[in-house]
């Protein structure tokens, strides 16, 4: 019983990273059919900038941890927004105005994710960074299961970015275009609503919340390197198919489902059984359900 | 010299002309629209209609010529500033966003014509609240006098053809347009939705005193409204006038119904 809720602490902790960047895959495919396959980069980008500016504000200043911490999060955020949004501006969009077809804008976005990667490892080495610890770690033991205060930090900010974001496509104008974007997006700039803008402010909720779980995700395991968006970015993605892609609640609930799998795995199996008895359950999953738990199948009348 | 504002026509097309590669889908095309005037774009299939209201609205740039909205030139501004200018229009397939309510479909686009920023939506300033009780006066209204009320939480396609056609007008007129491009309206419609749609273009010509400019292929539709009517065949202008002179030229008869000379 212990071992149980022990295990679905630190599933629902696994799974939040991966929530955390489904949501972004999720958001920019919803609103432009795009496979932003960069995504996990930017994740990793945002891991960099969440070290540098976490470094610079405790050891250059010298702040006090909190202080660096509560300043972290917002630079880290903001400056991911500002790389996934060049991104858009000078990769996506320029295709985009040419009408180039869906399949060239992807081949993009994975040269985008590469040229991420290997800028990292030309400018910074091949060497790991190590993330310094910004506040110290309580461990809480309740009933023989134990859990950390960034652990709880971890899972709070994925239901909380969820929220917030479920609240911004279902509830504000901005969202309200979005989703009209994504349902036919030829008529929404003959109703007078900007097309790029929106696609800007998109691109600035994934890439932002990519940001956060790079944070995150460094302060919980503080080893750094170029190419730790890579697996994570496409197991992010996979979780945002088996949810639904296009779906804000299938990619919350497809990444928690994939930390969960992949947790109760490692209780039960050998640990390099993992990825593999993991994406066998979804590929179970996909073949009952194509279209993700949250999907709708698009027809297409002809 | 600004001229009077009565005087000035609402769209004002000069010597517009459109390539597609190889193609010239318009070709020296010019009109005068003047406030409160009902006319009417026909042709062949393929003769460049659409086109030419594609490039009205923004969607495509003109290779040469200019439109001006409102003595506005149009040139380079992006579709939904177009639209700023008052511009709305519908598609010749019905372009409505099928998994968002009636309402919502009304509501997306008046979020725009009456703006707010962020901030308010996230604060729920009083300016927000007020907006937002003025989007759905505003919606609930539209919907009550196209007597689409019943159908508020439905989603379009699950809806009636011609009801479909009739929401998508009525979205088209949430932005409050000086210009209303209708593409087809009757198309796919029968014969008893035709009469309507003609009663309702008439109520919304006169209610809304906005003007209108409609292709069809439903010459009923065509002579009933329209006091001016301008034919197209590739892409050149062939004739221009009321519907009975139209009905009587001889280029019109030639481009429909192909030469009888052998």
């Amino acid at each position: 019983m212990e071992n149980l809720v022990q295990n679905i602490i630190n599933a629902l902790q696994w799974g939040s990273f991966y929530a955390l960047i489904a949501l972004g895959y999720t958001l920019v495919y919803g609103v432009l059919t795009l496979i932003n396959f960069a995504h996990g980069d930017v994740f990793m980008v945002g891991a960099y900038i969440a070290f540098f500016s976490a470094t610079f504000l405790l050891t250059t200043l010298g702040l006090p941890g909190w202080i660096a911490l509560a300043l972290c999060i917002p630079v880290t955020m903001i400056l991911t927004a500002m790389v996934g949004v060049t991104l858009e501006r000078i990769a996506y969009r320029p295709l985009r105005n040419k009408g180039a077809h869906r399949l060239y804008v992807v081949i993009t976005a994975l040269m985008c994710g590469l040229i991420l990667e290997h800028a990292n490892l030309a400018i910074f080495g091949a060497s790991r960074k190590a993330f310094p610890q910004l506040i110290a770690e309580h461990v809480y033991t309740i009933g023989g299961v134990t859990f950390t205060n960034l652990k709880i930090a971890v899972i709070a900010t994925a239901f909380l970015a969820f929220l917030f974001l479920h609240w911004m496509v279902t509830r504000t104008r901005v969202g309200m275009a979005m989703r009209a974007i994504s349902y036919d997006k030829f008529a929404v700039p003959l109703l007078g609503i900007p097309l790029d803008r929106i696609i800007v402010v998109t691109f600035i909720l994934g890439s932002g919340f990519a940001g956060l779980a790079g944070l995150l995700f460094a302060m919980s395991y503080p080893v750094l390197e170029p190419y730790m968006g890579a697996l994570i970015g496409w197991k992010a993605f996979i979780a945002a198919v088996v949810g639904g892609i296009g779906d804000i609640r299938g990619a919350f609930l497809g990444g928690f489902l994939l930390g969960a799998v992949e947790i109760m795995v490692v209780a039960f199996f050998p640990s390099t059984f993992r990825d593999l008895i993991a994406f066998t359950v979804l590929l179970l999953i996909l073949t009952w359900k194509p279209t993700g738990l949250f999907g709708i199948a698009k027809t297409t009348k002809i | 010299m600004s001229i009077p504002t009565e005087k000035r026509p609402v769209l004002e097309i000069r010597n517009l002309t459109q390539n597609f590669g190889g193609l010239r889908a318009v070709s020296d095309f010019n009109i005068q629209l003047m406030p409160g005037e009902l006319s009417g774009l026909i042709g062949p299939n393929g003769a460049g209609k659409t086109t030419v209201f594609n490039l009205v609205s923004g969607f495509y740039q003109p290779s040469e010529g200019a439109i001006l909205i409102d003595g506005v030139p149009t040139g380079g501004l992006k579709p939904h500033k177009v639209t700023a200018l008052g511009v709305a229009r519908t598609f010749q397939n019905i372009r409505l966003w099928n998994e968002m309510t009636v309402l919502d479909n009304i509501r997306v686009a008046q979020h725009y014509r009456l703006g707010y920023g962020f901030f308010h939506s996230a604060v729920r300033s009083k300016r927000y609240m007020r907006r937002e009780a003025e989007i759905a006066r505003e919606a609930a209204e539209l919907l009550d006098i196209f007597h689409l009320t019943q159908y508020a939480d439905e989603f379009p396609k699950n809806l009636p053809y011609g009801t479909q056609r009739k929401l998508e007008i009525a979205r088209a007129l949430s932005i409050h347009p000086k210009l209303l491009l209708l593409d087809e309206p009757a198309a796919g419609l029968n014969s008893s939705d035709i009469q309507e749609l003609i009663r309702l273009i008439r109520w919304i010509h006169e209610m809304f005193a906005v003007t209108i400019w409609m292709i069809e292929h439903q010459m009923d539709v065509i002579m009933q409204l329209c006091t001016r009517i301008k034919v197209i065949d590739f892409g050149e202008t062939i004739a221009e006038g009321n519907p009975e002179e139209i009905c009587n030229h001889p280029a019109v008869i030639t481009a429909y119904l192909g030469d009888d000379t052998i």
